[in-house]
């Protein structure tokens, strides 16, 4: 048992925190610290940046398909100091989901096709796994792929698709037969999302933003050699990549630079006369965050170790996605409640780019209540924590 | 003892509850929030003319003589309507604090014409750093001769934007933070130096930032007494805390119904995903809620209705912090057990849950409203 960093991770976390010094652009940074909607080039210009810099974008990727190929501690190192240093959060869906798959079960071509520019963020990806009757049971979905000669011929409907209108391309899981157990009808397909028969709708949540969509699908025709894997396969593919997207999402140092934000907050707010820092309820309710999150990163750390010596993640990334988004929900609930007052006002254009009013209240209060609630899907995404409780129950207590 | 509304109590209850159903989907209530001024003038007209105007006033002025009771009533109902018209700003606040404070000239003025749907009022109290406190008054009005000279910001004023007169609170002497020294006066809100910056908040309704430049105003503009209008805000507040609370009722009961007929027809894994005990749980903590928060609502119109003292603050807090506890217990779970469509805006269950949460931070928080309890 060691908290410390050896000699040579000390020396990385230098480098890191140099590198993102002088090459993480101002513009994006204030962006994300101000909680200001990003745009795709704001992702595509911070992730070719970091592509350059030896394969930084891809932490989790091998050094033989362009990684750094880093250990589990210099990623954690990394994920640190990004967070600390307001980072976006790069695009998961190529770089953590995607690649370890077409990695593990894709062809050759697959991986010479796809892989550079994913790495490159020259082609964007989206996750077409949910449909309207198919969420947290996603079993029964529904869309169908139907061999005809060298193509398959989809029809259905995907929905809540992150970054849908953003994308190039969209993996997706599709029905190829109706036999059997329903699992085993589902097979790992990749659609061009500019193939006539493709539409894509937006779905405007309740912080007035559009960041998901429905993707309808008629008659799309899709080449053979984008299935990935054997067909029937795409049910173990697509659990095997859900364990990424969750441990992905518990987003540690995320929270710990958010609550330096709250703490800044309420130093600035002023109740009774004083910071409300000051207020021993306000105080008792950010000790309280910053504990749960204590917690949660020492079991981050845990289950890191446990994985340099080689072990695959199991229920231990549905500990970390309910925990990290129970951390990260109590983070905007207080953030919002910080303001008082100042968090009702809804201004839209305060949560874009380019809007220079003066702020009614506090600067940047009137994104604060449209992200609580927006991050109440933090709860129902990447397998709701209904769905993970449920895995932890089987896994964990065998009931 | 009888715990039950009278007849009169359930008939307007009963009218009220039609007109929503009748004149208040949820479409229409999203059209009217996102335009022009916010709500219909139309229907305005038409809660004058059945009376909703006057519920809580003296039957001196127009009013029904309900009180807090006929307020529980007509709020309850709004919760439930998700309405948007300024009935909290221009009856609840507006019109209690010149019933409570306004002298026999005021009321006679004003009452009828708020009853009548002809003038609408808002109060401003909200300072910049105020936060909850009612006694950090910053604003000043210093007397010039005959008149006063109100200077100052005020925040977050509910329906100022199409209020015809505006209450504002004010420093007439002491420091910060004493009771003593504030005084409350009517301004007209076309008033020489009075701007306004109009806003829609989280939850769909209006409100204002206003800025008062030496805005002159004469001497009967002064409502209630000179540095005495501390425990008379405090009244209104607290009447207004428990009307709220009301209206926390009708949108948590809305909140319990359509989440528990989501989880009746939502089928997951080949079933209705009611079938699953957790989530019963969950709709069940939903349902234990609102009956508690239903019963210190009640409580707190009692009390509010027996006047001033530590029983009516300690009620009011102690519904107050029922409703704060109601934006995790009803309006989160409400949010997650509908899943993905839970967070979009086009499902009136997130318009719920966005009036509950803002409701917490209305009039004082939980946390506010838990210490103002311990301390009475
Ligand atoms: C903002 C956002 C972005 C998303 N992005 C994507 C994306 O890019 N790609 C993609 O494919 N999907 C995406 N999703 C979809 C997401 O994965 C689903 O919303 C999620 O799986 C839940 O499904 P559902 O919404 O249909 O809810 P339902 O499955 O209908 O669940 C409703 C409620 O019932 C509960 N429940 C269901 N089954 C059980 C059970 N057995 N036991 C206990 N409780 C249960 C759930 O926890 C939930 O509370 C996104 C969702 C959101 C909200």
């Amino acid at each position: 048992m060691d908290l410390n960093y050896s000699p040579e991770e000390k020396a990385f976390q230098l480098e890191v925190r140099d590198f993102l010094k002088e090459n993480y652009p101002k513009d994006i940074q204030q962006k994300v610290a101000k909680g200001i909607a990003l745009k795709k080039d704001d992702y595509v210009r911070w992730q070719k940046i970091l592509a350059n810099k030896d394969g930084w974008v891809a932490p989790g990727w091998p050094a033989e398909y362009g990684g750094p190929g880093w250990t589990p501690v210099q990623k954690y190192i990394f994920d640190e100091e990004c967070g600390a240093a307001n980072c976006l959060r790069t695009v998961a869906f190529g770089l953590v989901m995607l690649a370890p798959v077409l990695m593990k079960f894709g062809t050759v071509e697959q991986r010479e096709k796809y892989l550079g520019d994913i790495l490159n963020s020259d082609v964007w990806w989206c996750q077409g796994y949910s449909e309207p009757n198919a969420g947290s049971d996603l079993a029964s979905l529904q869309t169908k792929a139907e061999r005809n000669g060298d193509h398959y011929i989809v029809n259905g409907s995907k929905t809540w698709t992150t970054h849908g209108h953003y994308a190039d391309m969209m993996f997706t899981l599709v029905r190829t037969s109706q036999e059997d157990r329903k699992q085993k009808g589902i097979s790992f397909l990749l659609i061009d999302m500019t193939s006539p028969g493709v539409t894509t709708t937006p779905i405007i949540t309740v912080d007035g933003m559009h960041v998901v969509n429905q993707i309808f699908l008629e008659d799309v025709k899709v080449p053979v050699e984008n299935l990935v894997g054997q067909e029937g396969e795409g049910w173990s593919i697509a659990k095997s990549l859900l364990m990424h997207e969750r441990t992905y999402i518990a987003q540690v140092p995320r929270s710990k630079k958010q609550i330096v934000r709250l703490k800044e907050l309420a130093s600035k707010e002023r109740y009774n006369g004083k910071p409300l820092i000051e207020d021993a309820n306000f105080k008792a309710k950010i000790s309280a965050v910053e504990i749960e999150l204590m917690a949660l990163e020492m079991t981050n750390m845990r289950v890191l170790s446990k994985l340099s010596s080689g072990d695959a993640p199991g229920a231990e990334s549905s500990l970390l996605k309910v925990k990290g988004t129970e951390v990260q929900q109590a983070i905007t609930a207080l953030l919002m409640e910080a303001v008082g007052y100042f968090g009702m006002p809804y201004v839209k254009e305060s949560m874009t780019e380019g809007w220079q009013e003066a702020p009614i209240g506090p600067e940047e209060a009137s994104v604060l209540a449209p992200h609580y609630l927006d991050w109440r899907k933090s709860s129902i995404y990447g397998g709701s924590n209904e769905i993970q409780k449920n895995i932890m129950a089987k896994a964990v207590l065998g009931f | 003892m009888n715990l039950e509304f009278t007849e009169e109590m359930v008939m307007l209850q009963d009218s009220v509850n039609k007109f929503l159903q009748n004149e208040y989907d949820f479409e229409t209530r999203q059209g009217l929030s996102k335009t022009g001024v916010g709500y219909s003038e139309e229907n305005w007209q038409n809660f004058a003319d059945m009376g909703l105007l006057g519920i809580p006033f003296e039957e001196q002025y127009g009013g029904f003589g309900f009180g807090q009771t006929g307020l529980i009533v007509v709020m309850e109902a709004i919760g439930k309507g998700l309405v948007v018209e300024p009935y909290l700003a221009s009856v609840v606040l507006g019109g209690l604090l010149i019933q409570r404070a306004g002298n026999e000239e005021q009321k006679e003025a004003l009452l009828p014409e708020l009853i009548g749907g002809n003038l609408k009022l808002a109060f401003a109290y909200v300072e910049r750093q105020s936060r909850y406190n009612l006694t950090d008054v910053e604003f000043t009005a210093e007397k010039k001769g005959q008149k006063y000279c109100l200077s100052g910001s005020k925040s977050v004023v509910f329906n100022a934007e199409t209020a015809d007169k505006i209450i504002v609170s004010a420093r007439t002497s002491g420091d910060n933070f004493t009771e003593s020294g504030i005084s409350l006066f009517i301004v007209d809100k076309n008033a020489a130096g009075l701007s306004s910056r109009d806003y829609q908040t989280v939850d769909g309704l209006r409100a204002s930032e206003l800025t008062f430049d030496n805005v002159m105003v004469d001497m009967d503009a002064l409502v209630g007494d000179v540095d005495g209008a501390f425990s008379d805000i405090e009244y209104v507040i607290d009447a207004a805390s428990a009307a709220i609370c009301a209206e926390g009722v009708g949108v948590v009961t809305q909140l319990r119904e359509k989440t528990v007929e989501y989880l009746k027809t939502r089928k997951q894994f080949d079933q209705a995903i009611g079938n699953f005990q957790i989530l019963q749980h969950r709709c069940v903590d939903m349902f234990m809620t609102e009956e508690q928060m239903r019963s210190l609502t009640y409580l707190a119109a009692i009390k509010v209705a027996e006047g001033d003292g530590a029983e009516r603050t300690k009620s009011v807090s102690a519904a107050k912090v029922y409703l704060g506890d109601a934006r995790s217990i009803v309006g989160e779970q409400a949010a997650q057990l509908h899943g993905g469509i839970g967070v979009t805006d086009e499902l009136d269950v997130a318009h719920y849950v966005k009036r509950l949460t803002m409701m917490n931070a209305l009039f004082g928080d939980r946390d506010y409203h838990l210490q103002r309890f311990s301390q009475a």
